[in-house]
């Protein structure tokens, strides 16, 4: 909805829109220019197999990028979903080989759709808790996510005493196995993780684009108080965002597990900084109201593309950082000066309507 | 009060206008500013005052005539300007640094410091603590400013001004969150100040006050000076008189159709103040299906608090609402939208609309569940709902997908009330709808509001421009210092009595009340 004034400039505006154009699709024109220069610089970077590891590491970023672009247009931001990544991973990984004693003698062992299931509730609870403090407490979203951060860290370092579940294989008898299809699995030639990817960002898109939900997301974030005053419930939709900001996280956790077909506490750390980076590449303001889930997508897809490709071409992950950093100030500086551009076009047209 | 030959002209406009982007808040005023007296500056809300004081600080530019200063033309750009020739103010909205002590912020910006260029902390709090005590307040300089009531960041602000040892004060409504015996104390420093010989400017709604201390006194109405005179010569009558002139504005007349059934009641409606007493106060009213009540009060009368009590956003006031004779048991907004009542927010860029959203998503915003099949926004519903509004209201907007911040205000005015119209309300609550908008946008608010009004819908207005109270309401409430001080009948209604009656909240003073309020206030 952010891109509905792109269709209000008049063909008549001349220059000063075509640069609008330009700078609006920069995160496009970023992600070819990487496309094409990784295509020239690095061997075998177009070829279909590495195309598919890429899109895999992407993934991961922009399920949390997603997340990540909810929570920021309500004017929020979610620093734990790199723990809860973590701790997914690690809920799942101590259900396929431990299953859960019940203290009586007896264990109770869960098959691989159920583990799935409950380790998204975990990471759905986790935002709810994050929402809660938001929202009930009073907390502001920095600090409530930095503390919640730290917690679901520590509790997944607890869950193992630090140490790695391995070989997440699980066993015939007890109906375990089968964990290694998300991380593994393919569907039409297609990794499943991407196909999940793709199922979540159509419906995420959807849900900010047609549903009165995903517009109050937008309301509340331009105007928390005229959006309270024109009777949005305010708290639930602080609530969603936390809360579906913990599911895609729940997401990532599964999927590393299952790739790796191991669970180690540590995973995820700093992933939220990625997360981040990618939402507001694609276009997210961090002052909130603006964003769209296309953008973080494709601001995924810049950031992962330019850190493996630098790979490829044997760049120091030093410079890789660099890059990186640079990448987001320069997107954020285009951002800017698109604003104001975007309203000195908007003056005129004014003036010419009169 | 002594006489007039010892009060030297200090400080003189001439013929000084200011012009904003298409209102002229002041035009071609004469004002002498007179050394050793409290010169009184006094008129409805919008007349002037503020504008006109901050040219006198330097806090605006005049767009045209001259400002007079001991005999020769000075131009301040700045107010450190005005402060550099000895003009301090006292603004209306409080100007303090909340997380810094008392003496921080009297000596902000003039820092007392040391060889070092370290501040030095106690004699700023020494200092400070002689201009505190001259205050009575028994505030200490070491206090945090977010810590005190209003009232005494009020002192702390006067505090601030006195110790700039001013040749002119000015004080834009000093007393309005004083007490009565901190009143009481501000007169005794001014009239200590006076004998000092500093010229003092003050600003006032309370005509008591002004009767009592000031010593020359000018009307403002409509940015013109409409009447000079010594406080000594002049009663609450004539102060009254040359606020509201005579010449009435043009308004939508009315239609005569009778209003029906009761469709609003709001009973001992109650909303406690941060600060200590109720900023709403047991405000009991009814309001019947096509009529337009207009809710008349000062700033600060409690007009906005009683719609936000009424529209649910206050969690702690008490008090019961009633649509169609129904008791209302939701306390939240969003579910009291659902019952049929709608507010349009006295403030539209902080509380109507979200600017950067588009000129259609802002219409639909509080209904859009009138839109959706399921889960799902049906496009075509909305852009038609839309486009009825943009019509029914004239909103004039090239492209609904606009952003609604590139709006004249009007018309953001329109698509605000627009939006609250979307939800197909009952009771429509306006607060001040005809505020920063131009004189045509206001002429289609208030067709627009008769034009409800015969369609059966119930509006409470509220307002603080007496003319437009008097010209569209059916019946008056008049508010004052959170009570219901008064209402009457369109027919009944006097300008005079309404004025009165929005000064009776402020405790005791009927002795200065005009004889015919007696028997018009039913309260």
């Amino acid at each position: 909805m952010t891109d509905i004034p792109a269709r209000a400039t008049h063909s008549s505006a001349s220059s000063g829109s075509a640069l609008l154009t330009v700078m609006k699709l920069r995160t496009f024109i970023a992600l070819i220019a990487v496309l094409v220069f990784f295509s020239i610089a690095a061997p075998n970077f177009l070829s279909a197999a590495n195309l598919i590891l890429m899109a895999k590491h992407v993934a991961l970023n922009a399920f949390l990028a997603m997340g990540m672009t909810f929570v920021i247009i309500t004017g929020g931001i979610d620093l734990s979903v790199g723990s809860i990544v973590g701790l997914c991973g690690m809920v799942a990984g101590y259900l396929v080989l431990n299953g859960i004693d019940l203290q009586i003698g007896y264990t109770i062992y869960f098959n691989v759709v159920e583990i799935a299931l409950i380790t998204l509730a975990v990471g759905i609870l986790i935002g709810a808790v994050n929402g809660l403090l938001i929202t009930r407490l009073n907390v502001a979203p920095f600090i409530a996510t930095l503390g919640v951060l730290y917690v679901a860290r520590g509790l997944a370092l607890l869950s193992s005493d630090g140490r790695t579940f391995p070989n997440l294989v699980g066993k015939p008898e007890l109906g375990t196995t089968g964990f290694g299809f998300l991380g593994a699995g393919r569907l039409v030639g297609l990794p499943v993780s991407i196909w999940i990817l793709i199922v979540v960002a159509l419906g995420a898109a959807y849900l900010a684009r047609y549903t009165p939900l995903g517009r109050h997301i937008f309301a509340v974030g331009g105007n928390e108080r005229a959006a309270r005053i024109s009777g949005v419930r305010v708290n639930m939709v602080k609530m969603f965002v936390y809360m579906f900001s913990g599911f895609c996280a729940a997401i990532v956790g599964l999927i590393i597990s299952s790739e790796l077909m191991a669970s180690h506490p540590a995973t995820g750390e700093s992933f939220e900084l990625n997360a981040i980076a990618a939402a507001v590449l694609g276009g997210t303001s961090m002052s909130g109201g603006r964003g769209t889930i296309g953008g973080t997508i494709v601001g995924a897809f810049v950031i992962g593309i330019l850190s493996d490709g630098l790979v490829m071409m044997g760049v120091s992950s030093f410079w890789q950082m660099v890059i990186k950093g640079l990448v987001i100030i320069v997107a954020v500086v285009v951002d800017q000066a698109q604003r104001r551009l975007q309203q000195r076009v908007t003056l005129m047209q004014m003036a010419k309507v009169g | 009060m002594s006489a007039a030959l010892d009060h030297d002209v200090i400080l003189k406009l001439e013929d000084v206008s200011k012009v904003y982007a298409g209102t002229v808040a002041v035009k071609q005023a004469n004002f002498e500013v007179r050394k050793g007296a409290v010169n009184v500056l006094v008129g409805e809300n919008g007349a002037g005052k503020s504008t006109l004081m901050k040219i006198i600080a330097g806090v605006e530019q005049p767009t045209a005539g001259r400002i007079m200063l001991d005999g020769n033309e000075v131009s301040f750009s700045s107010s450190g300007d005005a402060v550099a020739r000895g003009i301090g103010m006292v603004f209306q909205e409080l100007n303090l640094f909340g997380n810094m002590t008392v003496a921080e912020n009297i000596f902000a910006t003039r820092e007392i410091t040391n060889r070092f260029r370290k501040i030095d902390r106690k004699t700023q709090e020494r200092r400070a603590g002689e201009f505190l005590d001259r205050l009575e307040a028994g505030i200490r300089p070491d206090m945090l400013v977010e810590d005190l009531r209003i009232g005494q960041q009020q002192l702390v602000e006067i505090a601030k001004a006195v110790s700039l040892d001013a040749r002119i004060l000015i004080m834009d409504e000093p007393t309005s969150a004083l007490s009565a015996a901190e009143v009481e104390i501000l007169f005794k420093v001014i009239a200590d100040l006076k004998a000092r010989g500093v010229a003092i400017v003050y600003i006032s709604h309370r005509l008591e006050e002004l009767i009592r201390i000031g010593d020359y006194i000018t009307v403002l109405r409509d940015g013109r000076i409409t009447g000079q005179e010594e406080v000594k010569n002049v009663d609450t009558q004539w102060i009254v008189r040359q606020m509201i002139g005579s010449d009435a504005k043009d308004f939508a007349k009315a239609d005569g159709h009778v209003p029906g059934e009761e469709i609003f009641r709001a009973e001992d409606i109650c909303l406690p103040r941060v600060t200590g007493g109720l900023a709403v106060d047991h405000v009991s009213l009814s309001l019947r299906a096509g009529e337009i009540l207009g809710i008349y009060g000062l700033m600060g009368a409690g007009r906005s608090e009683l719609f936000d009590c009424i529209m649910g956003r206050h969690g702690h006031a008490s008090g019961e609402i009633f649509i169609d004779g129904k008791h209302i048991r939701e306390r939240d907004t969003t579910r009291r939208i659902r019952r049929g009542l709608a507010l349009i927010p006295e403030d539209r860029q902080r509380e109507g609309l979200v600017s950067i959203l588009s000129v259609a998503s802002n219409l639909t915003l509080a209904s859009l569940s009138r839109f959706v099949r399921l889960f799902h926004i049906r496009g075509g519903a909305e852009r038609q709902g839309v486009r009825q509004m943009v019509r029914e209201l004239s909103i004039k907007v090239g492209d609904p997908a606009q952003e609604v911040s590139s709006l004249s205000g009007g018309n953001q005015q329109k698509v605000v009330i627009g939006k609250a119209l979307l939800t197909e309300p009952k009771v429509l609550l306006m607060d001040e709808p005809s505020r920063g908008i131009d004189v045509g946008a206001k002429a289609d608010v208030f067709r627009t509001m008769r034009k409800l009004s015969r369609d059966g819908l119930g509006i409470l207005f509220a307002t603080s421009d007496l003319d437009e109270v008097m010209a569209l309401s059916d019946r008056i409430a008049v508010m004052s210092n959170g009570k219901l001080t008064g209402t009457f009948d369109r027919a009944e209604a006097s300008e005079a009595a309404i004025v009165a009656a929005s000064a009776l909240g402020h405790g005791p003073a009927p002795h200065i009340l005009p004889q015919n309020l007696e028997s018009n206030a039913n309260d």
